[in-house]
């Protein structure tokens, strides 16, 4: 087991039950009362851990490396999943990962960002940043869905659109624009949930949506707390400031308007209970597909466009007429 | 060795006899080192007279650039930001506002305004980068909204110069949401066929990049501008490899096929009569 470092009383108590166990186990004494008055004790402790999170926390949280990725909620979820490689220009990015699915009975093309789960991995998937190649795989994809009117999900979950040499000379500012335009207008309903990290422009340029929900511990922001404090600060040493600063989590996008919806994690987070997260992640995306697809598709436009043109606050009577001062 | 030997180290002058001169007078380039008068700018197009380096300049300037007889209408004038987040970096984000109006005279990092080019309508959403670092906050997102919706009532193409370091941080997940507001107002322009031109000019990077600037029927720059995506510090640090020489300049975006063309300062008016007239607007 990872623990992070406000999981520590945690870890002190995980490590007494071991010790329990063992005594246990030697057979000499009855530790059944003593195990089961611990495990009650561990209980309360991660109740108590996890009401209360910081902004950082839940950034940590979002990072943890057990945490479950799009393909392992894809294999929870779906049926049956044909994964589609390749943008049909460069090359296949390995960040995003995308492909025909059968959810709930019915065909969807789902696509999300897919970080590795151990070093080799990581390194592969690129820790989950996605070059421009990436992007129009999953363009191409939601092309694809729109054509056979196939309902589209994203699942987001990115530390940021690589910011590489070849990414620039390939555009990579031209294609999360081009997705956000194309996404605006898709025919098909789009569902997106960030079930990760939600890092800037990396992670809007598969997140425009009729239904955008984030996973309770996750995090949406403009900027990463670290390039954040980096920035405001002029240091590293802030990002806890920036993480509160930037209210980025969950709780806050949703005051804010600007997510429909938190899909609730389980008592420890996501990993604690892969499996139950990924039935409580189903259900909300089964519930907003139906609603959705309700609709016509000229009016889930106009609705989806509507949401995101009544995004931004701002004061409408200035008491200021300001003067260059000389 | 040298002629002549200093005797006593630093600046001897006092303060009080410094001479300074006029601010608004003279100009120094900051790719020659060549001095000019700020008159001798103004009438090269805020070009170097020296080497023609393109100086970066305000919304208003290009206004007066481009509009027939320095005639235009400011629009949409009363929005202004809000601190929605209470947010507090080293400043708290009301006081940079505040500092950034009195230094700037504007109200925010854009302007539009409604004018005619050669007798031709044009409305022009234009960044200025003295506030914030032309940052695209909400109100940015929202103007932009609002000339695309005028766009849409009058039948007026849409001209957005850009000039931005990106997003505003201190407005966190709305300034990010603002780069799908414009996007998605923008593809109601394409639907209604009014064209849509995107001037990039020094610097375009970041969330702006990577939307509406972008998404020009015609994207265009100004020559040796920085346009991208991430910065060149970050990317350095991240590859940890000098970058090429020219990496991220207009005349690399128009190699690697993202600008129609690169436009000189000087024929800027004459380039969009001419595009005006080919639309045949």
């Amino acid at each position: 087991m990872v623990f992070l470092e406000f999981e520590k009383p945690l870890e002190k108590l995980y490590e007494q039950l071991d010790k329990i166990k063992q005594v246990g186990e030697e057979g000499i004494v009855d530790v059944t009362e003593m195990m089961r008055e611990l495990e009650t004790k561990i209980r309360n402790t991660r109740k108590d851990i996890y009401s209360n999170l910081t902004g950082w926390q839940k950034v940590q949280l979002s990072r943890h490396p057990e945490r479950p990725y799009t393909l392992y909620y894809i294999s929870q979820m779906c049926k049956k999943f044909i994964e589609l490689h390749g943008d049909r220009c460069v090359k296949d990015d390995k960040a995003i990962v995308g492909g025909l699915a059968s959810f709930e009975g019915q065909t969807v093309v789902i696509i999300g960002h897919q970080k590795g789960i151990n070093t080799k991995m990581r390194q592969y998937r690129n820790f989950g940043m996605a070059n421009p190649e990436g992007y129009r795989k999953a363009l191409r994809l939601m092309k694809l869905a729109e054509r056979f009117n196939f309902p589209v999900i994203t699942l987001i979950d990115t530390p940021g659109a690589y910011p590489g040499l070849e990414a620039e000379e390939r555009g990579q500012a031209e294609a999360i624009a081009r997705n956000l335009f194309e996404m605006a207008q898709l025919r098909v309903p789009i569902v997106c949930v960030v079930i990760g990290e939600g890092a800037s422009g990396g992670a809007i340029g598969i997140g425009l949506g009729d239904r955008v929900y984030m996973l309770e511990n996750t995090w949406y922001s403009v900027i990463s707390p670290e390039s954040c404090s980096s920035i405001l600060w002029h240091s590293w040493d802030y990002k806890e400031q920036a993480a509160e600063a930037l209210k980025l989590t969950a709780d806050h996008m949703f005051e804010f308007g600007l997510i429909d919806g938190i899909i609730k994690e389980p008592v420890g987070g996501a990993h604690a209970a892969p499996e139950e997260m990924a039935k409580l992640l189903k259900k909300q995306i089964k519930k907003a597909l139906t609603e959705l697809q309700e609709m016509e598709p000229d009016e889930r436009i106009e609705a989806r466009i509507n949401k995101y043109a009544n995004m931004g606050v701002y004061d409408t009577e200035p008491s200021d007429v300001p003067k260059k001062e000389k | 060795m040298g002629w002549f030997k200093r005797l006593k180290e630093g600046i001897q002058t006092a303060t009080r006899n410094k001479k300074e001169a006029p601010e608004g007078l003279w100009y120094k380039c900051k790719e020659c080192k060549e001095t000019s008068t700020m008159k001798e700018l103004r009438e090269n197009f805020f070009k170097c007279p020296h080497c023609g380096h393109h100086v970066r300049i305000g919304s208003h300037d290009y206004f007066d650039l481009i509009f027939d007889g320095d005639q235009y209408e400011e629009l949409f004038t009363d929005l202004r930001s809000k601190d929605i987040l209470g947010f507090k970096d080293l400043k708290p984000y009301p006081e940079r506002l505040q500092e950034a109006m009195k230094k700037s005279g504007l109200t925010d990092a854009i302007a539009v305004a409604r004018g005619k080019v050669n007798k031709k309508n044009l409305v022009i959403a234009a960044m200025d980068f003295n506030f914030i670092g032309g940052s695209m906050g909400s109100v940015v997102g929202q103007k932009i909204a609002m000339a695309i919706d005028y766009c849409l009532d009058t039948r007026s193409p849409l001209l957005i110069i850009s000039k931005t370091g990106g997003a505003r941080m201190m407005e966190s997940a709305f300034s990010l949401m603002q780069m799908a507001k414009t996007s998605a107002k923008l593809t109601q322009l394409a639907k209604a066929r009014i064209p849509y031109f995107s001037l990039l000019t020094d610097p375009t990077t970041g969330g702006v990049t990577a939307s509406f600037a972008m998404l020009g029927d015609i994207n265009f720059s100004e020559p040796a501008a920085l346009i991208g995506f991430a910065g060149p510090r970050v990317i350095k640090e991240t590859i940890k490899k000098d970058l090429p020489e020219g990496f991220q300049t207009s005349e690399f975006l128009l190699e690697h096929g993202f600008l129609d063309f690169i436009t000189d300062r000087k024929d800027l008016r004459e380039t969009l009569s001419d595009l005006l007239n080919l639309y045949d607007l």
